[in-house]
């Protein structure tokens, strides 16, 4: 900041408001931090994998050691051993990367679709009924029938899970912006920047867009942890990540049939996977209480 | 008006009719009048009289219907995209509510700055140039330098407001339409917002379209003063002589309304029977004859042309010289 001879008021921005609200919320921040961490762990798997060259992956995440199957928890292995004798915390850890980035990349595709459709349709009234109308149409077949439907027509395979699931969460999105572009289009600052001779585009870009995103980002944490219930879901059922890959829903998958004998083995990884949709919906519900102004105080 | 002054805005038979699922609204019907350079026409009626689509259909952010606006010469409704963009430089808007008129994303200097990138007035690198042009436009509004980082939700009604005024101004514009730029403010702060557009006025020659519901805020400010009624013109007069002598019924009731200052002066409001009627698919003849006192079936006949009473003094009512002679 420059010196002048009033001294410039120190403004925070926006973004730094809601970080500023955002952070007396322990339980978000605390969810934040978790969510952190294990974004951080799934990167430390890969870099591991891409200098081993998969031998750690091979060696402690896939290879079978029958003799210590279904060994409860114990100091060695902390959450005890799978039904083929493999560490389940380490295939915990290893598989944090496929719901974690896997959802990440299929709510990124829902967003940048959705996004798009909701802001034609909530800004040219001649799209809108045309637009909305097909995202209801996807709206009335349940979200994980729809990506059953649409992994059983292509096949299972990583890319065609997250397409599957961003396909199904597209009309939420699609919804939430046109809402967003319908009450943002007819403020009177629109019109100021029309008086002014703005095109459609700088208002759509300098105005619209940057008023729609906090409902945008609250959308995309919460579509996150739903994408990440649906990957587990589809693996489950076997159309999503395949054995042996340690995904957390084809773990539960396997595990299920030990439930009697091996507790552990099925309240592990179901575990993982309610912990990690718990603080992404916490912090979604932070998010939207920092970010919504009239939460101001 | 006298020839010597020079007109910068005739409006022409200005029609704006919307399409609503009960029929057609007629917002803004068959509205003539000129202004002079320099000049301020306050436009007074009650909510949902089409004060405000006038003004913003003159600027054209709503296609007219039908009707002509001739500004600075040129037709603003025949104009292309073009032509507009460059007409906008000269003709601007104040908004009424200085919390919904202002980019919540966007801090002083940069609302202030917008009109002016989009203009093309300053090329994007020059932005020490441009920083001095919003500087001079903060100081002339009366924005202390230490806001020029601020956001709108930082800063008071008045503050915002000023804020409104120096982006209408910080492209020099002749003309300029305030839609009810102080009726969203406390008392107080009307009163500073209005000195300074008095002030700017006279400091850049401004010509002012002044919409309000206030007839007490207007009083001071015009020359001329137009009173609306469902779309329509029923009144137009100078603004002394329509505070000394108004002719319309409605105009009357109207300014009977206003509240006198002093507890034991009595007032003698005129009552309106009814509400405004609906502007969707309206009836032929005087709008305003449902709820008059004085109507007659003739009222309702036909279509009632502004007339002039007076130089200067238009009134549509078919009993206006009747009212005119029995106030003389």
């Amino acid at each position: 900041m420059k010196k002048a001879q009033n001294m410039p008021y120190q403004s925070r921005t926006l973004g730094a408001e809601a970080w500023y609200r955002f952070k007396k919320n322990k339980l978000a921040l605390g969810a934040l931090a978790i969510f952190i961490f294990l974004a951080l762990m799934a990167i430390t798997t890969i870099i591991i994998d891409l200098v081993t060259n998969n031998s750690f992956y091979d060696k402690y995440v896939i290879s079978q050691d029958l003799l210590q199957r279904l060994q409860p928890p114990s100091k060695e292995h902390v959450l005890g051993m799978d039904e083929f004798g493999r560490d389940i915390l380490l295939r915990i850890i290893w598989g944090t990367r496929y719901s974690l980035f896997m959802g990440a990349f299929a709510v990124l595709g829902a967003s940048v679709l959705g996004g798009i459709i909701g802001a034609v349709a909530g800004y040219y009234n001649m799209m809108d009924t045309i637009l909305m109308r097909i995202m209801d149409v996807f709206l009335a077949i349940p979200t994980t029938l729809l990506a059953v439907a649409i992994v059983a027509a292509t096949g299972p395979s990583l890319v065609n899970v997250v397409l599957a699931i961003a396909i199904s969460q597209t009309p939420t999105f699609a919804r939430v912006i046109r809402a967003q572009v319908l009450t943002i289009k007819d403020q009177e600052f629109i019109e100021a920047a029309r008086s002014a001779g703005a095109s459609d585009a700088r208002i759509i870009f300098r105005y619209i867009v940057p008023n729609a995103l906090s409902p945008m980002i609250v959308q995309v944490t919460m579509g996150m942890a739903s994408a990440i219930l649906s990957i587990a879901g589809l693996s489950f059922i076997g159309m999503g990540i395949q054995a042996p890959m340690p995904e957390w829903g084809a773990m539960l998958s396997n595990a299920r049939s030990y439930i009697r004998d091996a507790w552990h083995i099925t309240v592990m990884p179901g575990a993982a996977i309610m912990i990690t949709i718990l603080i992404l919906n916490i912090i979604g519900d932070g998010l939207r209480d920092a970010l919504d102004p009239r939460m101001k105080n | 008006m006298s020839a010597s002054k020079q007109t910068i805005l005739s409006v022409e038979h200005l029609k704006k009719y919307f399409q609503t699922a009960s029929g057609q609204l007629h917002a803004v019907d068959d509205v003539n009048f000129t202004l002079a350079k320099g000049e301020t026409l306050g436009v007074v009626g009650e909510s949902g009289c089409g004060k405000s689509t006038l003004g913003r259909t003159i600027l054209r952010l709503h296609e007219p219907t039908d009707g002509k606006v001739i500004f600075d010469g040129k037709d603003v409704t025949a104009c292309s995209k073009q032509e507009m963009k460059k007409l906008r430089e000269d003709m601007q808007i104040i908004f009424q509510d200085p919390f919904a008129s202002i980019n919540p994303r966007m801090t002083v200097s940069q609302t202030i700055a917008e009109p002016l990138l989009i203009q093309g007035r300053y090329k994007p690198g020059d932005k020490e140039a441009l920083n001095r042009h919003v500087r001079q436009v903060m100081d002339r509004v009366g924005l202390a330098q230490r806001l020029v980082n601020a956001y709108p939700h930082e800063l008071d009604g008045g503050r915002r407001q000023r804020i409104g005024i120096g982006r209408a101004l910080a492209l020099e514009p002749k003309f300029i339409v305030c839609d009810e730029p102080v009726s969203a403010l406390d008392v107080s702060i009307q009163a500073q917002i209005l000195n300074l557009m008095q002030d700017i006025q006279e400091e850049m020659g401004l010509t002012y379209l002044f919409i309000t519901h206030d007839l007490s805020v207007v009083k001071h400010l015009s020359n001329q003063i137009m009173v609306m009624y469902l779309g329509q013109v029923v009144e137009i007069c100078d603004a002394k002589q329509l505070f000394r002598a108004p002719v319309h019924p409605y105009t009357k009731a109207l300014l009977s309304a206003i509240p006198i200052p002093d507890p034991r002066v009595k007032m003698n409001k005129i009552p309106l029977k009814d509400e405004l009627s609906s502007p969707i698919n309206p009836k032929p003849g005087c709008r305003f004859a449902k709820r008059c006192p004085y109507a007659t079936p003739e009222c309702t006949a036909g279509d009632i042309p502004l007339c002039e009473v007076e130089p200067g003094h238009s009134v549509a009512c078919i009993k206006a010289a009747q009212f005119k002679d029995a106030m003389a």
